[in-house]
C-alpha cells in the first residue's frame, strides 16, 4: 500500500477466524488506521490482496456492507438527531438482508439497553458525554447485527469506568454473537484484556502476531539477573532469549551467589521500549529493545 | 422480490423517515428558524419600503409585483443555496460517510435531503403568506396559480437540487461552501426580483437570464399578476416556453454531473479524511 509517494504498509499479512477478537497495536502512525479503512472498503490500495467475508473491500457490495459494522475513532454526525431515532433510522436498512441464522437488526430498544443508553434514549446526539457518544456509535456499528465489526481506537478519551463497561460489550458481541472483532488500540493494556491474537505494527509492518503469551515470548527478549555475592549486589543484563545458562553458569561459577533474581523483560517493558523509539524519532534497528535496570 | 430492489424500496422509505425528522428538528432549531424567516421578513421590510411605488408604465402596487418575484426566489434559493451548504458539512461531520457504511444508507441520506428540503421551502413559502395578505387583492390568484405554482415548485427543486449537491461535493469545506450564499445575493440582485429586469443594462440582463432566480421569478409573476402587467417583462411575454427550457436545461446538465461528482467526492471519504477536517476546522476556526 502506497499513499502518496511513501509506501505505508508493507508485509501486512494475517486471517481473523470467526467470532475471533483481534487487536491491531502499534503507536501513532503505525498504520493501523490505514490498514482498518483498507479492510473497511474506505481506502484504496496500491497493492496486495484483500478479502473481507469473502468479498475484496473495495468491491463490497450493499449485502457486504450490511455485513460489516464500522466504529471510526471520531464521529460526530447527527448532532440534532435524538439518540433513539437515530438509532431506529439505521437500523431499518439492515430489515432486507435478515436470514434464517441472523435476525437483522437488532432490536433497538434492547441495544440501548445493552450499550447503556437507555436513559439518553429521548437525549440529543449533542447533549452526550464522551463516553456515551462513543457508545452510541458502537450502538450503530453493531444495529446490524455484523459478522464482523471494525473498532477504531474504541476507548480512547474514556474514564476508567467507561472502559471497563465498554470491555465487557466487546466480550459479550464476541462470546454471545459470534462476531469478530478487529480493533485498533495504542494501550498494550486493553490489547491483552480484550483480544485472543494481537497484531503488533510498527511502522507498516507487523513484527508480531500472536496470543498475549506468545507475544511476550516473541517480543521479550531481555533478561536481568540481579545476585549477591561477597557482601555486593550484581546486575547483569543477559541478552540471550534464555536465560537459564547464563544462572547455571554463574552458580558454578560463583558458590557464594546469594539472593539470586531473575527477570524477564516483560510485553509491557517490550512495548513501551517500542513507543519510545517511534516518540523520540530514533531510527530503527532491529536488535531487541533494551530495558534499563 | 429480490434483495437489492427490496433493500432499495427499503432505503427509500428509511429516507422519507429521514426527512421529516430532520425537518422536525429543523423547526425545532433557533438557528434554522432564522432561515425560514429571513425572507418573509425582508419581503416585509420591502413592502414598507416600497409603499406608493409603482410598477413603471402602471399604476400597480410594486409591492405586490415583488410579492410573487420573493416565492419564486424562494424557491431557486432554497435549491440552489441549502443543498450545496449542507453537502459540505455533512461530509465534515462525517454523516455521509455513516451513509457510505449503511447497506443503501446514500439512498436513504438523499431522499432524505430531498424531502427536508422540499418540506423547509414549502414552510418559507408558508411564512410569506403573512405579509402578503396586505397586497394579496391586488394579485390574479385562481385556477391557474393553483396548477402553476405546484409545477413550479417541483421544476424549480428538480433544476437547482443537483446543480446545487454538485457544487456542495466539489467545495472542499463548509466555508466555502457560504460563497453560494454571496453569489446567490449577487444574482438575485440582478434577476429582476425587487424591480422588472427591464430596467437593467442588456448585458446585466443576459446575466439574470442564465440563472434560475429570473425564470421562475418570472413563472410565479405569470402565474400571480394580472395578465396586463406581462408589459413589464422583457418581450411583453411571460415567455412559459423558453421558463421551462432554461430550468430543463438546468436539470439536464445537474442530473448529467451531480451523481459522479457526488459518487467521486464520497467514495474518498473515509474515517483518517474526516478526522483531518475536524482537525482544520479546530486549528483555523473555518
Amino acid at each position: 500500500m502506497t499513499y502518496g509517494t511513501k509506501e505505508v504498509l508493507a508485509g501486512v499479512s494475517f486471517t481473523a477466524q470467526p467470532g475471533e477478537v483481534l487487536a491491531l497495536l502499534g503507536p501513532n502512525g503505525a498504520g493501523k488506521t490505514t490498514t482498518i479503512e483498507i479492510l473497511e472498503g474506505f481506502r484504496g490500495r496500491s497493492g496486495g490482496e484483500v478479502s473481507v467475508l469473502g468479498s475484496d473491500p473495495v468491491h463490497g457490495d450493499e449485502q457486504w456492507r450490511a455485513r460489516v459494522g464500522v466504529v471510526l475513532q471520531s464521529w460526530r454526525d447527527h448532532g440534532r438527531w435524538r439518540v433513539r431515532e437515530l438509532l431506529d433510522y439505521l437500523s431499518r436498512f439492515y430489515t432486507p438482508y435478515s436470514t434464517a441464522e441472523v435476525t437483522r437488526p437488532w432490536d433497538v430498544d434492547e441495544l440501548l439497553d445493552a450499550v447503556g443508553l437507555t436513559d439518553q434514549a429521548d437525549a440529543k446526539v449533542l447533549k452526550l458525554s464522551g463516553g456515551q457518544r462513543r457508545r452510541l456509535d458502537v450502538a450503530i456499528g453493531i444495529v446490524g447485527r455484523p459478522e464482523l465489526v471494525f473498532l477504531d481506537e474504541p476507548t480512547a478519551g474514556f474514564d476508567p469506568h467507561a472502559r471497563r463497561e465498554f470491555h465487557d460489550l466487546v466480550h459479550r458481541l464476541s462470546d454471545f454473537e459470534n462476531t469478530t472483532v478487529l480493533l485498533t488500540t495504542h494501550d498494550l493494556d486493553e490489547a491483552e484484556k480484550l483480544a485472543d491474537r494481537i497484531l503488533v505494527l510498527d511502522r507498516g509492518t507487523i513484527i508480531a502476531d500472536g496470543s498475549p503469551d506468545e507475544l511476550a515470548r516473541t517480543l521479550a527478549h531481555n533478561a536481568e539477573v540481579r545476585w549477591t555475592a561477597g557482601g555486593e549486589r550484581h546486575v547483569h543484563a543477559v541478552a540471550e532469549r534464555d536465560p537459564t545458562d547464563f544462572v547455571r553458569r554463574l552458580l558454578a561459577s560463583h558458590p557464594d551467589a546469594t539472593e539470586l533474581e531473575v527477570r524477564r523483560a516483560n510485553l509491557e517493558d517490550t512495548y513501551l521500549a517500542l513507543v519510545q523509539r517511534v516518540e523520540s524519532g530514533r531510527e530503527h534497528t532491529h536488535a531487541p529493545a533494551e530495558v534499563s535496570p | 422480490m429480490s434483495i437489492p430492489s427490496e433493500a432499495r424500496r427499503v432505503a427509500v422509505r428509511a429516507g422519507l423517515v429521514r426527512g421529516w425528522r430532520e425537518t422536525r428538528y429543523s423547526l425545532t432549531d433557533p438557528t434554522d428558524l432564522v432561515w425560514f424567516f429571513a425572507f418573509p421578513v425582508i419581503y416585509a421590510v420591502v413592502l414598507l419600503f416600497m409603499r406608493g411605488s409603482t410598477v413603471p408604465g402602471t399604476d400597480f402596487e410594486l409591492g405586490a409585483m415583488v410579492l410573487p418575484s420573493i416565492v419564486g426566489m424562494t424557491i431557486a434559493f432554497g435549491g440552489l443555496a441549502g443543498p450545496a451548504n449542507q453537502i459540505a458539512m455533512d461530509r465534515e461531520d462525517g454523516t455521509l460517510l455513516r451513509a457510505k457504511a449503511t447497506p443503501d444508507g446514500m439512498i436513504g441520506y438523499l431522499v432524505g435531503k430531498t424531502v427536508m428540503f422540499s418540506l423547509g421551502t414549502l414552510v418559507s413559502l408558508m411564512v410569506l403568506a403573512i405579509p402578503a395578505v396586505t397586497v394579496a387583492d391586488e394579485l390574479r390568484i385562481d385556477g391557474r396559480t393553483a396548477l402553476l405554482l405546484p409545477v413550479l415548485f417541483v421544476a424549480g427543486m428538480v433544476a437547482t437540487v443537483p446543480m446545487s449537491v454538485a457544487l456542495g461535493s466539489l467545495f472542499r469545506s463548509s466555508a466555502q461552501s457560504m460563497l453560494i450564499f454571496l453569489a446567490s445575493m449577487v444574482l438575485i440582485s440582478v434577476s429582476g426580483i425587487f424591480y422588472p429586469i427591464t430596467a437593467l443594462p442588456t448585458w446585466l440582463q443576459w446575466v439574470g437570464q442564465a440563472f434560475p432566480f429570473y425564470w421562475l421569478g418570472l413563472g410565479t409573476r405569470s402565474a400571480m399578476l394580472p395578465s396586463d402587467l406581462v408589459t413589464a417583462e422583457i418581450g411583453d411575454s411571460w415567455r412559459t416556453l423558453e421558463m421551462f427550457g432554461v430550468l430543463g436545461i438546468w436539470a439536464v446538465v445537474g442530473f448529467a454531473i451531480a451523481p459522479a461528482v457526488l459518487r467521486r467526492m464520497a467514495r474518498r471519504q473515509s474515517g483518517s479524511v474526516v478526522a483531518a477536517a475536524r482537525e482544520r476546522v479546530m486549528a483555523q476556526g473555518y
